[in-house]
């Protein structure tokens, strides 16, 4: 069938089961809009590309499918390349199709002509200028085939515009429903060594202080339940971190919560006296680990990840066990089922773990009366009056620990944050992405005010295509997490930190925006407000909690201190020595 | 071509083998391919010896001869990253001492009349050729193992190099070695 490149480039789109995708379109990616008019593909147009990409992750974090976004050239371009490098160090599958100047004038300096593929090299998976119309359609297919297998990760792939346009016989093709991949050099392994398992299984036998450390590889590999089989199995209790927080229900009796830097105390300390580190999708990542010679001295590591890079870029495990860690979970709960889980007696060990859940709660000093309002505190009670399902995605600062820390996650999928990157602003478009993907979900954003003045306009394209997310905005008027760190290892002094009590107006800029918005300043109007909220449901919320400023994040391991340096709240310090 | 990242000074001269290892990576034949494994030695911090790039007998694909220094990361990282390179298909490991590794010199050398003699007979012994004589100055080639170019460049520096071109070393593992 004769088609141009345009027409084709959302033909494939169609067949890779794309329902929607977020984008802006601009002079160079001009032709393949045309098509999107006949697609059945839903398009949302994005006030600020940064916002397509955060979004397409967002829809990628919460249905497991890749997030797709489309920009012009140049600078379209170059507003993706946050998002990218969010996908990338979160191994979020995406694809990101960009415009990009006629093939004949690249290396012109032409209007909006950049060296999109030469940006985006180090914070892709992999990326493809395509030359030819008649190429396409094959890599098109290849980039969602290297997207979501082996490690997932973002893919580009720049469109010179003579290609996709109708007027241009450069543009003709010939489609074919069944073109053929060309990826001689990928071939991401999934299956798993026998004997690295049956090794790792025996060190779970024997070990009396095991811990399960659960990255999100748990989550890329749809691993939740065999990791719920094999904690049960074992009895093993289970660390989830910032990029896994909801493979493993927070209410079980065998979790222990967020390890790292503002882990909480059981999950960091049980870790740092564990003999036996069983690491499922996780990279030792140095907000984790704390001072790397000074982490878990006394464990023994098994690893399992699909990326052979990870195994030993760190920390050198004993058993290394490359392949997806379903599989791999699966063949451990497979071989300790027929073996038996062994003898080691584990008692004492389960003693001190629960010895430190009693002394060493999360907590924090509740408001009294005529206090400000708590930020920790908003989030229970936003929790509280939610489906345990709801999806929650996050900012990057105090707020997303807070969230992270007393948020209870249950499901899998309901947590989204930017962990790696730790991109500011992050959560009003993967919100968005999120609920456009799982439109009977509830989401919530929260929020700080730093963050929400970065990417708020996106609520504007939350209103005009109707996706209702709400947002708690945990108003402090600082940049907080850098004001804690300034009033910690600063000697307080505080360096353009402050942003303002009341400038913006965020409730009428909400407003302004078509978003039902409200102002809460004291505890009282908190349950009321989110009552209202979780009322609406044909377009955003935005509640603007104003919280007291000078609330710090704990428990907290210094930058640069080993986890046993563990920072507790003031209330918890007597109770260290 | 020589390349060399984040130290100072020339490492190329007398140093000691252990510190380098050869890996010969075979790539897709595609634009953009070296660009992608500069970028990957660069932003992980990997120092490169010494890179020869060149098609295969086989088109779809080209082979690279890097040489890198594993002072500045483990060999195993080094090879796991660039296994992550979509357009990287195979990356054999040569082992020092168990492989054949050759690298081509092209020199310009001060060298009157009065001194002809005295160079000829040393490019002789090491087994290179004369291309061309000018008044003061002759142009000499030499192949062989890169620790004996280094010998034969260290000697020619008594005679005053002009211009100097070594094109990094091509390797293949011995006859007969496993693998």
């Amino acid at each position: 069938m004769k088609m141009d490149g345009g027409q084709a480039l959302i033909r494939a789109l169609e067949l890779e089961g794309v329902d929607v995708m977020f984008g802006l379109p601009g002079g160079a990616i001009l032709p393949v809009y045309d098509p999107i008019i006949d697609s059945s593909i839903r398009h949302v147009l994005v006030r600020h590309e940064q916002g397509a990409g955060h979004m397409a992750e967002g829809y990628a974090h919460a249905t497991g499918r890749p997030g797709v976004a489309m920009v012009t050239s140049g600078p379209g371009a170059t507003n993706i390349v946050t998002p990218l490098c969010d996908a990338h160090l979160d191994s979020v599958p995406m694809v990101v199709v960009t415009g990009q100047v006629p093939y004949a004038a690249i290396g012109t300096d032409a209007f909006q002509e950049c060296d999109t593929t030469g940006i985006t090299q180090s914070v892709t998976k992999h990326n493809f200028l395509v030359s030819k119309a008649q190429d396409i359609p094959r890599t098109i297919k290849e980039a969602f085939h290297i997207a979501t297998t082996g490690r997932p990760g973002p893919v580009l792939v720049d469109i010179p515009k003579d290609i996709v346009d109708p007027d241009n016989p450069r543009s003709a093709l010939e489609w074919t429903d069944d073109v053929e991949m060309d990826l001689p050099g990928y071939n991401p392994r999934t299956e798993v060594d026998s004997a690295a398992v049956a090794e790792a299984a025996d060190l779970i036998r024997a070990a009396e202080r095991p811990v399960l450390y659960v990255g999100g590889g748990i989550l890329k590999a749809r691993a939740a339940e065999a990791l719920r089989e094999l904690a049960e199995l074992t009895g093993i209790h289970v660390v989830t971190t910032l990029m896994a927080r909801g493979a493993f229900p927070d209410s079980h009796d065998l979790c222990l919560g967020m390890p790292g830097m503002h882990g909480n105390f059981t999950a960091v300390t049980a870790m740092q006296e564990s003999d036996l580190l069983i690491a499922l999708g996780a990279r030792f990542d140095d907000r984790v680990t704390g001072r790397l010679d000074g982490f878990a001295q006394g464990a023994r590591i098994i690893h399992v990840d699909i990326d052979a890079a990870e195994l030993g870029k760190v920390r050198r495990p004993d058993v290394a066990i490359l392949g997806d860690c379903r599989v791999a979970i699966e063949a451990l709960v497979s071989d300790l089922t027929s073996g038996g889980v062994g003898g080691a007696d584990r008692d004492a060990w389960r003693s001190r773990v629960s010895g430190w859940q009693e002394r060493f709660p999360l907590s924090y000093e509740q408001a009294g009366a005529g206090d400000e309002l708590k930020p920790q505190m908003v989030i229970e009670r936003l929790r509280d009056a939610t489906p345990d399902d709801t999806i929650v995605a996050s900012g990057v600062g105090q707020h997303q620990m807070w969230a992270s820390q007393y948020w209870s996650f249950e499901h899998p999928y309901t947590w989204i944050n930017s962990g790696g990157l730790g991109t500011m602003g992050f959560s009003i478009p993967a919100a968005i992405g999120a609920k456009a993907g799982c439109p009977d979900k509830m989401v919530w954003a929260v929020d700080g005010d730093g963050c929400f003045q970065m990417t708020a306009q996106e609520l504007v394209t939350a209103t005009v295509e109707k996706i209702p997310i709400k947002v708690a905005l945990l108003n402090n008027s600082y940049l907080g997490m850098v004001r804690q760190w300034q009033e910690m290892f600063y000697d307080e002094r505080y360096s353009e930190v402050f942003l303002s009590k009341d400038v913006p107006d965020y409730k009428g800029w909400a407003e302004s925006m078509g978003c039902v918005a409200m102002r809460v300043d004291s505890p009282e109007e908190v349950d009321a407000a989110i009552a209202k909220a979780n009322e609406v449901d044909d377009r955003p919320v935005v509640i603007d909690f104003r919280v007291t400023a000078t609330e710090n994040v704990y428990p907290m391991v210094p930058a640069g201190a080993s986890n046993s340096e563990l920072v507790v709240p003031p209330s918890q310090q007597d109770q260290r020595r | 071509m020589n390349e060399q990242q984040g130290s100072s000074g020339p490492v190329r001269h007398h140093v000691p083998d252990y510190r380098y290892h050869t890996l010969v990576v075979t790539v897709e034949n595609k634009s953009g391919v070296l660009a992608r494994l500069a970028a990957l030695f660069s932003r992980r911090g990997f120092n490169i010896e010494s890179l020869a790039v060149a098609p295969t007998d086989d088109e779809r694909f080209s082979r690279v001869t890097v040489v890198v220094d594993l002072e500045s990361a483990p060999l195993e990282q080094i090879i796991k990253q660039l296994d992550k390179l979509i357009n990287v298909v195979n990356i054999r490991e040569l082992h020092p001492g168990h492989a054949v590794e050759r690298e081509l010199m092209i020199v310009t050398v001060a060298a009157g009349p009065d001194r002809r003699d005295e160079l000829v007979e040393h490019l002789d012994r090491a087994g290179g050729k004369v291309l061309s004589v000018g008044a003061d100055a002759m142009m000499l080639s030499l192949v062989g193992p890169p620790g004996r170019i280094d010998e034969f460049e260290e000697l020619l520096g008594h005679f005053g190099i002009i211009e100097l071109q070594r094109t990094g070393r091509v390797a293949l593992a011995n006859l007969d070695e496993d693998d």
